[in-house]
């Protein structure tokens, strides 16, 4: 481990640095090997308590949290409630500052609305780990996205991964965004024109997903929300399928090898070929087990850092 | 001639221009004299200016129905403060303010209260829904000043053509907030690069100049049919502009003679789409903070007067309501009580902008839109006055305010041009001397 110093949250990546990041994903690859034991435990947080305060549902994400806390041996507490319910009552603000009473130690936060990490941040001044925020921020997604192409491709220097989909109303593509091109990584955004913002640092954009596919050393496809054609965004699924799905011949327009991920939950025969995501080029469940490890680095980071 | 107030070397400022210093008697409610008297009281004014009152064309005190952000009094005593003798109230309340019982029920106890002068504007349709009119006749005779569905968008272009032209048969002019609801859609910001980055849902600068672009022609269709053109009146007042481009359209109808007027607020002089980057819901207002250029053709407009006055869209909520996520929290910035000093010091002082100018467009601009005559500094004016500092610098702080609404993007920032003392018809109104 390197002597870095780091942020004691993690909201984004604004604050990050390429050394911390390596740090932070070479801590990742130590917790994949506590994974990897018989009794997968060790007691780095024993003391701490973390709670995941989820005003968006999202299960898989806050299992993932837990067990990587429970794994580190922090005790956990969890808060789920509805944006819809908080917004007649109580306020985020009095629901952290309430639980802030109880002696947490760190707050894994997930909303449907962008920006509340960073409000939360500023009214706790307790360490915060932003588990999405709207259309915002995913960046534990983004750290175990680079953590499992780091796996497969090595150092991600140089090579060109493709994100494609409903980039606009992502945050697993802004926060991959910001992460990949710090570890030195291209990235091309992909997606219909309605479903892409005017620019987005640190990708570019294409509305060709051939353009977008060839050379890339992976591609990543987004999980398109139905809702989208309700909005007049799009005209159908048919059309988006048409245009942008991930099938087998369209992913021979990338490098030979080339992976496939996707954050998850995944709409089968939408956005990816059902076939091609059970292939032996998906790693969507290689991602879902790299979490925990990505996860319990995070929150060793946040919680006792680095001497 | 015995005074009841005399202003001592006191440096005079009205929008014709800057005065030199002069002792202004006040007695009776008027300005009795320019060159000293007798008093009651005298006011030591060396270095300090004293301009006619403020006017504010766009102010939500909430009440009825939402007192729990901002009423009557704390609204009026937070316009006294900040100079203003005379404010507009929105008719966004709860029920909305469209009748001619709720008009005079908001003047009368606005009277006895005694701050700053409310002139409510009502709504120009029945409830806001935007279909059916409002009794235009008989608002204006309660004394409704102004008609507007402010808080919505008047998306119906045949229903705003029916009431520009039947609200001018009555002399009112008609007020809109000029975005165009499908161009804006949920946009909660600026839509633009930061929008993008922060992965919020972008308001268009072109929701704005669309809509106004269609007001425009609207206007014209009106002002083509209209029996008798009242000279030098506003039909159509363009509330709050935001953008270059919304104040080209304005500009240029302005220059083929088209009646209309336009204000600007203190937050879209003065604050970007980059106060957003701390994610902070404080800054969420509609239309939203734009892009520096759009600042900088905003305060060229209201140099040359393609803008005519400067509004605050005063827009108190509380803390909590403040303090929801972005998506959730309520558009708004309060700005009643630092309006004068930020725009004195952002302004003139950092700016060069000409004093008088600025003055201008705090006092006979906003008049004018309502057609009312002009207060300037001569003998036998209405006292209806402010004297303010501008060399002391005081940093703002929120937990002083009158407003309810005790936050403020200006916070912390050091500013000059403080009120002193306000005067309506020669009584004090607001008293921060020593």
């Amino acid at each position: 481990m390197s002597g870095a110093t780091f942020p004691k949250h993690l909201l984004d990546f604004q604050e990050w640095e390429r050394a911390q990041l390596e740090s932070l994903l070479e801590t990742a690859q130590m917790m994949q090997e506590v994974l990897a034991r018989p009794v997968k435990k060790v007691p780095a947080l024993t003391g701490f308590t973390v709670a995941t305060v989820f005003f968006e549902p999202s299960t898989r994400t806050r299992i993932s949290f837990e067990l990587a806390a429970r794994r580190m041996s922090a005790d956990v507490v969890s808060f789920t409630s509805s944006a819809s319910s908080t917004a007649k009552g109580e306020t985020y603000r009095d629901t952290l500052r309430t639980l802030d009473q109880m002696g947490i130690d760190a707050y894994i936060l997930r909303t449907d609305a962008a920006g509340v990490p960073h409000q939360a941040h500023r009214w706790l001044q307790k360490p915060v780990i932003n588990a999405g925020d709207g259309w915002r921020a995913h960046p534990t997604q983004a750290l175990l996205d680079a953590f499992t192409l780091r796996e497969k491709l090595g150092s991600l220097e140089g090579k060109k991964i493709a994100i494609v989909g409903d980039i606009l109303h992502s945050r697993v593509a802004r926060s991959n965004a910001e992460l990949l091109p710090r570890l030195g990584a291209q990235v091309v955004a992909c997606g219909p024109a309605t479903l892409l913002p005017g620019k987005l640092p640190g990708a570019s954009l294409t509305t060709k997903l051939r353009e977008a596919l060839e050379e890339a050393d992976a591609v990543m496809a987004l999980r398109l929300q139905k809702e989208r054609m309700d909005k007049g965004l799009l005209p159908s699924l048919p059309e988006y399928i048409a245009g942008y799905q991930i099938t087998e011949a369209r992913l021979a327009w990338a490098k030979p090898e080339a992976p496939l991920l996707h954050p998850g939950p995944m709409n089968r025969d939408v956005e990816i070929e059902g076939t091609l995501a059970d292939s032996p080029r998906s790693l969507v469940e290689r991602q879902v087990a790299n979490g925990q490890a990505v996860r319990m680095a995070v929150l060793y980071h946040v919680l006792v850092g680095k001497r | 001639m015995k005074g009841e107030i005399l202003f001592k070397n006191a440096t005079l400022v009205d929008a014709r221009g800057e005065h030199g210093t002069a002792d202004v008697l006040v007695g009776e409610g008027r300005i009795l004299s320019l060159s000293g008297g007798e008093a009651q009281r005298v006011v030591e004014a060396k270095g300090r200016c004293l301009s006619p009152g403020f006017f504010d064309l766009h102010a939500h005190l909430r009440e009825p129905g939402q007192e729990v952000k901002e009423d009557l009094r704390s609204g009026l005593e937070a316009a006294a403060r900040g100079g203003y003798t005379d404010l507009v109230s929105m008719p966004n309340t709860t029920p909305v303010v469209d009748r001619a019982e709720a008009v005079r029920a908001l003047r009368e106890k606005a009277a006895q209260i005694d701050r700053a002068r409310l002139h409510p504007a009502a709504a120009l349709t029945q409830g806001q829904e935007g279909q059916v009119l409002c009794e235009a006749r008989l608002l204006r005779e309660a004394g409704a000043v102004l008609l507007t569905d402010d808080g919505r968008t008047n998306e119906d272009a045949g229903v705003l053509a029916l009431g520009l032209r039947y609200a001018a048969s009555w002399g009112l002019p008609v007020a809109v907030h000029a975005e165009d609801a499908g161009l804006r859609r949920g946009g909660v910001m600026h839509e633009g690069e930061v929008s993008w980055r922060l992965g919020l849902p972008g308001n268009p600068a072109y929701a704005e100049s669309a809509r106004i672009a269609r007001d425009l022609e609207v206007v014209r269709y009106v002002w083509e049919a209209l029996e008798t053109r009242p000279q030098g009146r506003s039909l159509l007042h363009f509330q709050h502009l935001s953008t270059r481009r919304g104040l080209e359209l304005v500009r240029q109808a302005k220059r083929e003679g088209l009646p209309i007027s336009a204000e600007v607020t203190p937050h879209h002089l003065t604050l970007t789409d980059a106060h957003l980057e701390g994610l902070d819901p404080l800054y969420k207002v509609a239309p939203p903070l734009r892009t520096w250029a759009d600042v900088e053709a905003l305060v060229e407009g209201l140099l040359e007067g393609s803008l005519d006055c400067v509004a605050t869209d005063h827009a108190p909520h509380t803390e909590d309501e403040k303090s929801l996520d972005l998506l959730r929290a309520p558009f708004g910035i309060p700005s009643l009580e630092v309006a004068w000093p930020l725009l004195y010091t952002e302004l003139v002082q950092k700016r060069g902008f000409p004093l008088s100018v600025l003055v201008a467009r705090f006092t006979d601009g906003p008049r004018r839109i309502l057609g009312l005559p002009p207060i300037h500094l001569e003998e036998g004016a209405e006292a209806s006055l402010v004297l303010w500092d501008p060399s002391q610098r005081r940093t703002v702080d929120p937990k002083g305010f009158a407003s309810k609404a005790r936050y403020s993007p200006w916070a912390g920032w050091g500013l000059s041009g403080w009120p002193l003392l306000t005067l309506v018809e020669g009584r004090v109104v607001f008293e921060g001397l020593g």
